[in-house]
């Protein structure tokens, strides 16, 4: 798990390990290989912008599941503070799958937030139950933004995950209703919230979340109305087909800026957030900052009209 | 029917066989033979024409079958006006295969897209319907469906009406991708709105209700009804399987599972639901006096 690396990483690891190679040699034999070590390390830095600068919409949804990218929890730890986390939906459980509760961002601004976090090794992905909420992450969640609208807390919602968890006890506290009344109840409160899809967006699970003002999406994220491999296995009787599916539905960051369903993609460093949490932090909280500023000109009234708004125009189709 | 009071609905004859919740096919017609088609649960042939004089609903079991949408507006409806009947989808993301099958669609079965609204009166009392048409594409939630539900939502707001919708639906629609998806909140947004007006919203689910339809506004109803052994969930039941390895308990995502756990208010036969809804909009019309 330390180096997980996808195929179409390869090439670079290569060139990496030969760079390494060459270091030890020079350092072993005391030769100066300092024009040889900078040569190489152009040629990472070629050889991953033209991988990276050209991933196919397939490839993006294996960086956005890469076991080493940076979770919900490695942001806020990264950009955010004084995290005072909030539990359970006061009905039936506490759902580890989407966590919440106020932080300070790194310029001391007070926010509420609510993300779905996977889990780093297997003992956390359990308890997380894989980013796969049941309906009781959807309802803490929905108390905890009714609450932040109480006390006027803008909203940060991080979204990464493939989907609501598909098992008999979400159908029978009735998962979908869950996110139903999420998707009404957002809009209905009177503070900002700004969305990001950090890795997966899939579909209604992400949506439970994802009525903001504002939606991001990081650079190599997907968000889907459902899985790749759901959608070739309906269309094409065929599940291995995905990398086609993921092509024909547009789930990668700029075809969804196009169509509207986000407003802003946020920058990863060169070789996906996986290569450097640090700096991928560091660029969604610009991203972030920037846009709650934006928001906080706004009145309340033009909170409510701006985030209907929004949503309302998305949709494509024909008029006599 | 009321519980108490003077029964003044008819009832049918429940004595024949008890049907068991089945999908309903997805095909135009449920493999016409000479005048005959299959029932999906008691597999008895029927005669096509007896079962549209018993408004779709099988003679031998009671086996609930989809309705059009435009039946359905008829049997409960007087003084039907249609919004936006010429709304159509567009391949904007140059799907394969979509053109194709709007186009098979629209000739087949004489409609534009997978949902009817408008206004109307039942018995009288005035309210804005939706209904989806499962025929259509499987009753999928793209643009059109999405606008359209929008559009009439914001329309009854206006009005101060109170709005019926009728779901048949097997969810999003995959070939407009994330912007079907979207749809979900757009008409939830308009429904908020609703909600705030004070002005009620009743569902009727029935068979399939599935995926993004019951995450969005299938669940927002104030109340909620079904037509028996209706089959409604978010996750389909194969995928469930697949997910836990495990056998799933038996009437699972039936309308009667989920009167048992809590969603749905009250499961209502085709036959009394134009009765039925009458009754709860005059209760919901105006103050409670």
């Amino acid at each position: 798990m330390e180096n997980f690396v996808l195929e179409f990483e390869k090439p670079i690891l290569e060139l990496k390990e030969k760079l390494s190679e060459i270091q030890e040699f020079g350092e072993t034999n005391n030769i100066d290989m300092a024009k040889q070590v900078a040569e190489l390390e152009a040629q990472i830095q070629n050889k991953s912008s033209e991988i990276f600068g050209s991933l196919s919409p397939w490839q993006r949804v294996q960086v956005a599941r890469h076991p080493q990218r940076p979770y919900a929890l490695d942001y806020l730890n990264i950009f955010a503070s004084d995290f005072v986390e909030l539990k359970g939906d006061r009905r039936f459980g506490n759902d580890e799958a989407i966590i919440g509760g106020f932080a300070k961002l790194r310029d001391g601004r007070k926010v509420m937030v609510i993300a779905q976090q996977k889990g780093r090794d297997l003992k956390e992905r359990s308890l997380r139950n894989f980013g796969m909420a049941h309906p009781e992450g959807y309802r803490k969640a929905l108390r905890l933004m009714q609450l932040a609208d109480k006390v006027g807390c803008p909203i940060i919602t991080i979204i990464d995950t493939p989907g609501a968890y598909p098992g008999i006890a979400s159908e029978e506290r009735h998962v979908g209703e869950a996110i139903a009344v999420n998707l009404l109840e957002m809009f209905k409160l009177r503070v900002p919230i700004i969305s990001v899809v950090i890795g997966e967006g899939g579909s209604g699970g992400a949506l439970g979340i994802g009525v903001a003002n504002k939606v991001l999406i990081m650079e190599n994220a997907y968000y889907s109305v459902i899985s790749p491999e759901g959608c070739a296995g309906i269309i094409w009787k065929d599940g291995a087909k995905a990398p086609e599916a993921a092509a024909a539905m547009k789930i990668s960051a700029n075809e969804l800026l196009k169509l509207d369903v986000v407003d802003n993609i946020v920058k990863e460093p060169l070789g996906g957030a996986h290569k450097d949490h640090e700096a991928a932090a560091n660029s969604l909280y610009d991203t972030i900052t920037a846009e709650l500023n934006a928001l906080s000109e706004l009145s309340e009234k033009e909170i409510l009209d701006q985030r209907y708004d929004r949503f309302r125009k998305i949709g494509s189709f024909l008029e006599d | 029917m009321p519980i108490f009071g003077k029964t003044k609905f008819s009832t049918v004859n429940y004595d024949k066989t008890t049907p068991t919740a089945a999908m309903p096919s997805l095909e135009d017609s449920e493999n016409p033979q000479e005048g005959f088609t299959k029932c999906r649960s008691c597999q008895s042939p029927i005669l096509i024409e007896e079962l549209e004089a018993n408004s779709s609903i099988c003679p031998k079991c009671d086996f609930h079958f989809p309705l059009r949408a435009m039946d359905r507006v008829n049997s409960l409806m007087t003084d039907f006006e249609e919004i936006d009947a010429d709304m159509q989808s567009v391949n904007f993301l140059g799907f394969t295969g979509y053109d194709k099958t709007l186009t098979s669609k629209q000739m087949a079965l004489d409609t534009k897209d997978a949902v009817v609204c408008g206004f109307g009166k039942i018995k009288n009392q005035k309210a804005g319907i939706v209904v989806m048409d499962f025929k259509f594409m499987g009753g999928s939630l793209g643009s059109v469906v999405g606008e359209k539900i929008t559009r009439l939502v914001e329309a009854a707001t206006e009005k101060r009406l109170p709005v019926i919708l009728v779901t048949a639906s097997g969810g999003a629609r995959m070939q407009e991708g994330c912007v079907s998806l979207m749809q979900m909140a757009k008409t939830s947004g308009a429904l908020a709105r609703l909600a705030n007006n004070d002005l009620p919203m009743i569902c009727l689910l029935t068979n399939p209700t599935y995926g993004g339809v019951t995450a969005s506004f299938a669940s927002l109803g104030d109340i909620i009804l079904s037509e028996p052994n209706a089959l409604i969930g978010f996750a389909g039941a194969r995928v469930i399987e697949t997910t836990i390895k495990a056998e799933l308990p038996e009437n699972f995502q039936t309308a009667e599972f989920l009167v048992d756990h809590g969603l749905v208010d009250r499961i209502v036969h085709r036959e009394q639901l134009k009765d039925e809804l009458a009754l709860i909009l005059d209760y919901v019309s105006g103050k409670c006096e």
